[in-house]
């Protein structure tokens, strides 16, 4: 029984493979967030989903720049995006050096990855569908319980990022077969904005009233995982024009059965 | 352009450490606030407004531990501009091993703030660009929910400002509260921020800057190379070292603190924690105040000081004897196998009427090692008889060096890193065997490179051994631990006591 579970985990993200080279199709069910969800006990519903297998790079990005040039950075509106947006390029339409054009792309805001996404007829994954997928290590599709494994993603989170940013899909695929979920850049969240935490960690219980009204509270069901609030800490200290040198994205869209 | 709110999922993270609020719970009673108060009364913040700040804006000056900024020397209340930088760096934490810390202004504990009581402080946190989290900061010393932790909440690339009225006089520390808070403290984003009182601290000859921490690495103690966190470690309170400033050796040898003989000396001594209480001594000296958990009443004539997690404690006292006082974490496995050890040098005459050394430590000898003393018995009666083997002076002179000289050299003579140069496969002492008795009888001071590493410091002569000891002690080491070989005769050591070389150490 135990042994047929474990080939069908082995075979399942097979499937996925098929159709779209640069997408991964996952296929959802019920998932046990790290967060508490008051309207979902037993966990979260992931309904089935697509996700590119790598983070969007700089060369795809600069396509949809030159096709949609009101999000050049000389063009789009501050209102959506700051100041340093694509500020690592040698200029509007040109990468580098030293910027390459396989690395994933940095200096986006949530505005200008969301834009992307819906120019390739997708959008930006949920948080719960991102880290459904990002639960997965090479081999199991949850692997959050596995202290080693917890351990990998830390010690990535606990370096500065002042090197260079390796490029995209250098990493060993998930059981998904998706890559570079962790261990390359942070990525945006379609519901990134909505991810309030206080902005005072420790209130434990309080929603953040000040920006939200007659809003839930949520809290961790798994307070080792220190991964998750730190991916939460960062999305939440950044508003939707932000950008940052080591924030980039992936699209998501959903599969239409 | 669609909007960024989806599903509306507030969260309020639970804080993985259970801080209770910091500094803030000042419920003033403004019915209340204009009573006097009782004798020796503060008044605490109700007392500390002193009004809206004076002259122009002032920059404060921040210092790099060990470093303390001088005195504000301010008699009004002022509006001090404070900015701190947050940097994420890899450091050494011991010799050989780096670690990644994050910090605040680029050292580990974070730069020294010093403002006076009834100060406004316009306070700047800047998140390095190249930051991989974002940072905030809560201040012990700040009257308002959170420390000013949610105030500046702050992405990599950006700046926070807030400002608070600094309305309790007091030495407090400063921690980032951002999640996994436990885990941004054990990374070192801790410091201090004394806010002197009205009249400023009482005036000492030199004021330090030292900081306990504990730190959790996934390889062993002095385990070479970079060293992740190791959360579980952390989880479970098992520190991989405890340190004062960050880093083994961080004051030792050439970065040891100094002071002369007549100076009174003032410790800032903060606790970042994350886990550990320090039980906080100097090896040599007694506190003559302790203004106890930073606050301000000081208690006189204090061995060892206790000091929480978050917590501080203001130490002053006067040296009359010169030499090597150690700082430690008098729970002492932390000092001796953690790294919780640091040293103030002091320099001067000697002073024989206060302490004069040798003789306590002689007679503790003899009484406690009376079965092996057996050995040095036997070597002198052969010695007297002209029969003395070798074999009979290395046993005399392993009696001897356990109880002597392996207090600090280390039983295996393997001393210890920064402080105490080794015995064992020493080069210092293959180049030169008659260093072994020279050293003994005249002392050491100064600089000695041994097996390629510089120690500075000061060993005190032990003239108080006879010639048969100090040569069976010589000859025992220069026989041990992958050492030459060799033999020191009583007349050699005879030889030896009568000159004096130029590094002798003071004293007889």
């Amino acid at each position: 029984m135990r042994r047929a579970a474990t080939w069908l985990l082995a075979a399942l993200p097979l499937a996925a493979h098929a159709g779209d080279p640069g997408w991964a199709r996952l296929p959802g069910g019920t998932f046990e967030s790290v967060l508490r969800y008051e309207d979902a006990r037993r966990g979260v519903r992931v309904a089935p989903f697509e996700l590119m297998r790598t983070p969007v790079t700089n060369a795809q990005f600069l396509d949809f720049v030159r096709r949609n040039p009101q999000w050049r950075r000389d063009r789009a509106p501050r209102l959506f995006v700051e100041p340093r947006y694509l500020s690592h390029w040698k200029a509007a339409a040109t990468i580098g050096p030293p910027a390459r054009p396989e690395q994933p792309v940095t200096w986006v805001s949530w505005f200008a990855a969301d834009a992307y996404c819906a120019a390739q007829g997708a959008r930006l994954p949920t948080w719960n569908e991102w880290e459904y997928a990002a639960a997965a290590d090479e081999t199991r599709r949850d692997a959050r319980d596995d202290p080693a494994w917890r351990e990998r993603i830390l010690t990535w989170y606990s370096r500065p990022s002042n090197t260079a940013l390796p490029r995209a899909g250098l990493q060993a695929p998930n059981a998904w077969g998706v890559q570079d979920l962790h261990g390359l850049v942070w990525e945006w969240t379609d519901d990134a904005s909505a991810l309030l935490v206080d902005a005072d960690n420790r209130k434990q219980g309080d929603a953040d009233d000040t920006r939200f009204c007659g809003a839930g509270a949520l809290s961790m069901d798994d307070r080792g995982n220190y991964a998750v609030l730190m991916r939460v800490a960062m999305l939440s200290s950044l508003a939707a024009r932000d950008a940052t040198a080591h924030m980039g994205f992936r699209c998501a869209r959903t599969v239409v059965r | 352009m669609k909007h960024p709110a989806m599903k509306v999922l507030p969260i309020a993270l639970a804080g993985l450490v259970g801080l209770s609020a910091c500094g803030g719970d000042t419920t003033t009673d403004q019915a209340d606030a204009p009573r006097a108060a009782s004798d020796g009364d503060t008044g605490g913040s109700a007392k500390g407004d002193f009004g809206p700040p004076q002259g122009q804006p002032v920059k404060a000056v921040l210092t790099q531990p060990p470093l303390v900024p001088p005195a504000t020397g301010r008699k009004a209340p002022a509006k001090v501009i404070v900015e701190l930088d947050v940097v994420e760096k890899d450091m050494a934490i011991s010799e050989g091993v780096t670690y990644t810390f994050w910090t605040f202004g680029g050292t580990v504990p974070g730069s020294f703030i010093r403002v006076r009581q009834g100060d406004t402080v316009e306070f700047h946190l800047r998140n390095m660009p190249d930051s991989k989290m974002p940072h905030n900061i809560d201040l012990h010393g700040v009257t308002g929910p959170g420390g000013g932790a949610a105030s500046s909440f702050t992405a990599p690339g950006h700046s926070s400002r807030f400002t608070f009225k600094a309305l309790n006089a007091g030495l407090y520390v400063y921690h980032c509260a951002t999640a996994p808070v436990g885990m941004h403290v054990a990374n070192g984003m801790y410091g201090l921020i004394l806010v002197e009182p009205p009249e400023g601290m009482p005036p000492v000859s030199r004021e330090y800057y030292v900081m306990q921490g504990d730190f959790y690495t996934t390889g062993k103690y002095r385990e070479k190379g970079l060293q992740p966190f190791d959360m579980q470690k952390a989880i479970d309170e098992n520190p991989t070292y405890v340190l004062f400033n960050s880093a083994e050796g961080s004051m030792t040898g050439d970065k040891a603190l100094s002071a002369k003989v007549g100076e009174t000396v003032r410790l800032y001594v903060g606790n970042g924690g994350p886990n550990l209480v320090s039980s906080f001594h100097v090896i040599g000296e007694i506190f003559d105040k302790v203004w106890f958990a930073g606050g301000t009443r000081f208690q006189e004539n204090v061995q060892t000081t206790l000091i929480p997690a978050g917590g501080a404690a203001i130490m002053d006292f006067h040296l009359e004897v010169p030499g090597s006082y150690v700082l430690v974490d008098h729970s002492i496995f932390r000092a001796f196998n953690k790294g919780a050890l640091a040293i103030l040098k002091a320099d001067g005459p000697e002073n024989k009427a206060i302490y004069s050394g040798k003789e306590v430590d002689y007679v503790y000898l003899g009484d406690r090692a009376q079965p092996n003393m057996q050995a040095v018995a036997k070597a002198a009666e052969s010695a007297s008889t002209g029969e003395l083997t070798l074999q009979q002076q290395v046993d005399a002179g392993k009696a001897l060096f356990a109880g002597t000289c392996s207090t600090c050299h280390q039983a295996e003579g393997q001393g210890m890193p920064g402080v105490f140069p080794p015995l064992a496969a020493s080069d210092y002492i293959a180049a030169d065997a008659k260093a072994l008795p020279r050293v003994i009888l005249h002392g050491l001071q100064g600089r000695v490179l041994v097996n390629g590493k510089d120690y500075n410091s000061v060993m005190p002569p032990m003239a108080q051994l006879t010639d048969d000891e100090v040569a069976n002690i010589s000859t025992y080491v220069l026989n041990s631990w992958g050492n030459p070989g060799g033999r020191i005769s009583k007349a050699d050591a005879a030889a030896i006591r009568a000159q004096a070389p130029a590094n002798a150490a003071g004293g007889e």
